[in-house]
């Protein structure tokens, strides 16, 4: 006979998972016909898919989890697949994170003709290696577009720091809200959290309106532009999902799901949440301070 | 009835029909459906290297056009590689590691069946990638897998699907390895700690380890392909102030660990086969599992040595040079600790230990060419020929494929419950091992002569050594057929199997795999075993 501590809750068969894997072939199905010039609405069609496979694919875990099928063993697993599937993420941003580095220091180097490498200079001999990298090799060969100016640190992108900031704090001013069976302050503290995140992306969103705009920084404008976009648009969008998650979180909460000792749904989106805020600090030192 | 596990519905067999399959969570299925799906893809994958070698026959141009020959070896690899050989891997862990541990099933046994069911989408993809340009899809995707730019920007519509293949395998394998770690840390039975663990649920914990540092990083590299594809950016575009070197380290940085990935569950069932048939423990248990971490560790920071032509500082190289000839002293400790438990073990031939022998053999000599090749003045003379081609092909066919096999018929006859037909098998063995060798062993020859990979015609005097290849690759190909023949042979009967299924497998560094009936029941160990 077994103790309680080691038993564990297999589920039955289910559909979702094979609704998700074929979501997603046509969801990006979709997108390969989108970037050849097709229309979107295939993709369209997969992203519906996706929304109702995770309603309905959470739906029955949280119905799992209401009616006391998760032992302390499946609670480990749940932790331990939320700590992989972030360390996956953590080297996902490591990887943009790197080429910005290499980008930055080695490449340039070359094109502005450092070391054995710098033959290539004679290419463009008028180039100068600088960075952020505003003026491109032979102003950008017919292909790119030259931006007027970089993104300065100072402004919005500070706001959107302190934003970040202060929204670890609240999540975590809830989360000992909920270990202490405090109701206003896990009430207070999520919901000017979730209301953070969605100031942070509005801010975002006009940040890159007035790149766009003002600045003419674009996807177009050479190296900078393309590491600047690509790093804070995959970190802004994983903000999105973070909002929706601790949003999702917030109306489980309203409806008095999680208890002091059982709420890890709330601590794994809170975990997600400091790993985003983590890689906001990363992204304001190198994008945009250094 | 034990109440150690809950089941939603109280049913013991399996369910009926093709839910039993489509909405499976039960961890023999799914690793039978990796397993098959695996086996398809190896059929439409060698076909591919058929029609490769059936071109090379001779020089001139005979069955394919240039461009589709290039496309045909893009796509070759990357079925071998993301179709074959990893679901293959993922398939015998499916199966064997929560058998070995004691544990009821895989940890997350929906994202289990969701890894799996990434992969036909993905295969389809892949299949349809060759497809368009028949049908104004643009230009072939003519790269190789290496999918270096800027080749792989002009590309067309093939591309994006590549893209996107990618993609999807890259968060199939990577749900993959999170389940099976989490299952290696928290599904074992009580007594079953770390250092009693298999040999093969060790590898496949370096394994997964290793997927969830790498594919997140070749997933964002070949999303800044598309970005600079279709969204103006210039990631890989001087023109714009970046790099198409860039992506070489990308690619590498997946793309060398992956070849371990592709390797440490084969050394892993060595470690099982091996003892079985010596009738002996595993000789140095702990500095194979600490060697697999030193694999594991020299395996991240050595990629560049596949780019050694790119112009790299003399310091960079050399760096690199060491670095990799430093990966001869992990691999040759697992060599030795094999070669040491052979040592005065009661040895039996059956046909995984056939498989094993020639791995230990054929692999070694994949390790002496990779020496050479990791000797960067050589390396300037060896890049891109046909003796590159020949050094992986003996790394990853006994490394991995043969690997593979020796577990298949390992593990067989305790899927099936009956016993595969001895003769069948060694035949199979000598058969698949005499044409490889005469397929690739040649190419050594080619290559050091300056025969250039991944080309569709080649000088007259090179046509012997390819004429050689050509033939070896047909022995090896039709071989396969008989291997086929053996597991549907094997699946619809023959000689029962006992529970033991070998004689010697409590001996080895075996879990609790053999404890249970050939074949298990629908569910094993409802109840958690106590391991002593």
């Amino acid at each position: 006979m077994t103790s309680n501590e080691d038993s564990y809750y297999l589920p039955d068969l289910s559909k979702w998972p094979i609704i998700a894997a074929t979501a997603i072939f046509v969801t990006l199905l979709g997108v390969v016909f989108w970037v050849n010039g097709g229309s979107l609405w295939l993709t369209g069609v997969g992203l519906i898919g996706m929304a109702y496979m995770f309603y309905g694919w959470f739906s029955v875990v949280i119905e799992e989890s209401r009616s006391g099928k998760y032992t302390p063993k499946v609670d480990r697993t749940f932790r331990m697949g939320m700590f992989w599937f972030i360390t996956s993420e953590v080297f996902f941003f490591f990887c943009f994170f790197g080429c910005l580095f290499y980008l930055r220091t080695i490449s340039l180097g070359w094109l502005g003709g450092e070391g054995a490498m710098g033959r290539s200079n004679m290419l463009w001999d008028d180039f100068t290696a600088a960075w952020p990298l505003i003026s491109l090799p032979n102003g950008g060969a017919g292909l790119y577009t030259e931006a007027k100016e970089a993104m300065g640190p100072m402004g919005l992108p500070l706001a959107n720091t302190l934003i970040l900031l202060t929204s670890g704090v609240t999540l975590t001013w809830s989360h000992h809200g909920i270990k202490s069976g405090h109701r206003a302050q896990q009430v207070w503290g999520l919901g000017l959290t979730v209301m953070l995140g969605v100031i942070f992306l509005f801010c975002q969103a006009y940040e890159y309106y007035h790149a766009y705009v003002a600045m003419g920084l674009t996807l177009n404008s050479g190296i900078y532009g393309a590491t600047f976009y690509m790093l804070t648009g995959f970190h802004g969008f994983h903000v999105a999902m973070g909002t929706l998650m601790l949003f999702v979180v917030f109306v489980r909460l309203l409806k008095g799901h999680f208890t002091a000792e059982n709420h890890f749904a709330f601590e794994g989106v809170a975990w997600y949440w400091h790993f985003v805020d983590v890689v906001w600090l990363g992204l304001y030192l190198f994008v945009y301070w250094l | 009835m034990s109440d150690a596990i809950t089941h939603e519905a109280h049913h013991h067999g399996p369910p009926t029909g093709a839910k039993r399959w489509l909405y499976s969570t039960n961890h023999k299925d799914i690793g039978t459906m990796y397993l098959i799906f695996a086996l398809i893809m190896l059929f439409i994958g060698g076909a591919m290297a058929m029609v490769i070698r059936a071109e090379l026959w001779m020089p001139g141009l005979q069955l394919v056009q240039p461009d589709f020959f290039n496309n045909l070896v893009t796509n070759h690899a990357l079925i071998m590689v993301f179709a074959v050989v990893m679901p293959a891997g993922v398939g015998l862990a499916n199966w064997m590691i929560p058998l070995m541990i004691g544990a009821p099933d895989m940890a997350m046994p929906r994202m289990n069946n969701m890894s799996f069911w990434l992969l036909p989408p993905a295969a389809c993809m892949l299949i349809l990638s060759m497809i368009v340009p028949f049908f104004g899809g643009g230009q072939t995707v003519n790269t190789g897998w290496t999918l270096y730019p800027p080749l792989s920007i002009q590309s067309g519509m093939g591309m994006d699907l590549l893209i996107f293949t990618i993609h999807i395998l890259g968060v199939s394998s990577i749900m993959g390895s999170i389940n099976i770690i989490t299952t290696i840390i928290n599904m074992r039975a009580p007594g079953m700690t770390m250092m009693k663990l298999p040999m093969f649920v060790w590898s496949w914990f370096y394994t997964a380890l290793l997927l969830i540092v790498v594919m997140p990083i070749f997933a964002g590299g070949v999303t800044m392909l598309l970005f600079d594809r279709h969204f103006g950016t210039s990631f890989f575009d001087a023109a714009g102030g970046g790099d198409p070197v860039l992506f070489q380290h990308i690619f590498w940085f997946f793309g060398h660990p992956e070849v371990y990935v592709l390797l440490l569950p084969s050394i892993g069932v060595l470690g099982m086969v091996i003892p079985t048939f010596a009738r002996k423990p595993l000789f140095g248990y702990k500095s194979l599992v600490y060697g697999m971490a030193a694999l594991y560790g020299l395996g991240l920071i050595v990629w560049a040595h596949h780019q050694y032509t790119i112009g790299m500082s003399i310091e960079t190289t050399t760096y690199f040079m060491i670095g990799t000839i430093l990966i001869s002293i992990p691999v040759g400790l697992m060599i030795f600790n094999f070669i040491f438990t052979l040592w005065r073990g009661s040895i039996t031939f059956e046909t995984p230990m056939l498989f094993a022998l020639g791995i230990i053999v054929m692999f070694s000599f994949a390790g002496t060419t990779g020496v050479m090749l990791a000797v960067v003045p050589a390396d300037l003379q060896y890049h891109d020929t046909y003796f590159v081609v020949a050094h992986f092909h003996y790394a990853l066919i006994p490394g991995s494929l043969f690997g593979l096999y020796a577990a298949v018929f390992f593990w067989l006859p305790k899927w099936t419950g009956h016993m595969y037909n001895e003769r069948l098998g060694k035949i199979f063995f000598w058969w698949t091992t005499i044409g490889f060798n005469l397929t690739f062993f040649p190419q050594h020859f080619s290559g050091l002569a300056g025969m250039p990979r991944r080309i569709v015609d080649y000088n007259m005097i090179f046509t012997e050594f390819n004429v050689m290849s050509s033939v070896g690759a047909f022995i090896f190909g039709l071989s396969h057929l008989l291997f086929l023949y053996i597991i549907i042979k094997t699946i619809k009967g023959g000689e029962k199997a006992t529970d033991e299924v070998w004689e010697g497998s409590s001996i080895g560094c075996a879990g609790l795999e053999w404890t249970v009936p050939s074949p298990p029941p629908f569910h094993t160990f409802e109840t958690a075993p106590q391991v002593k």
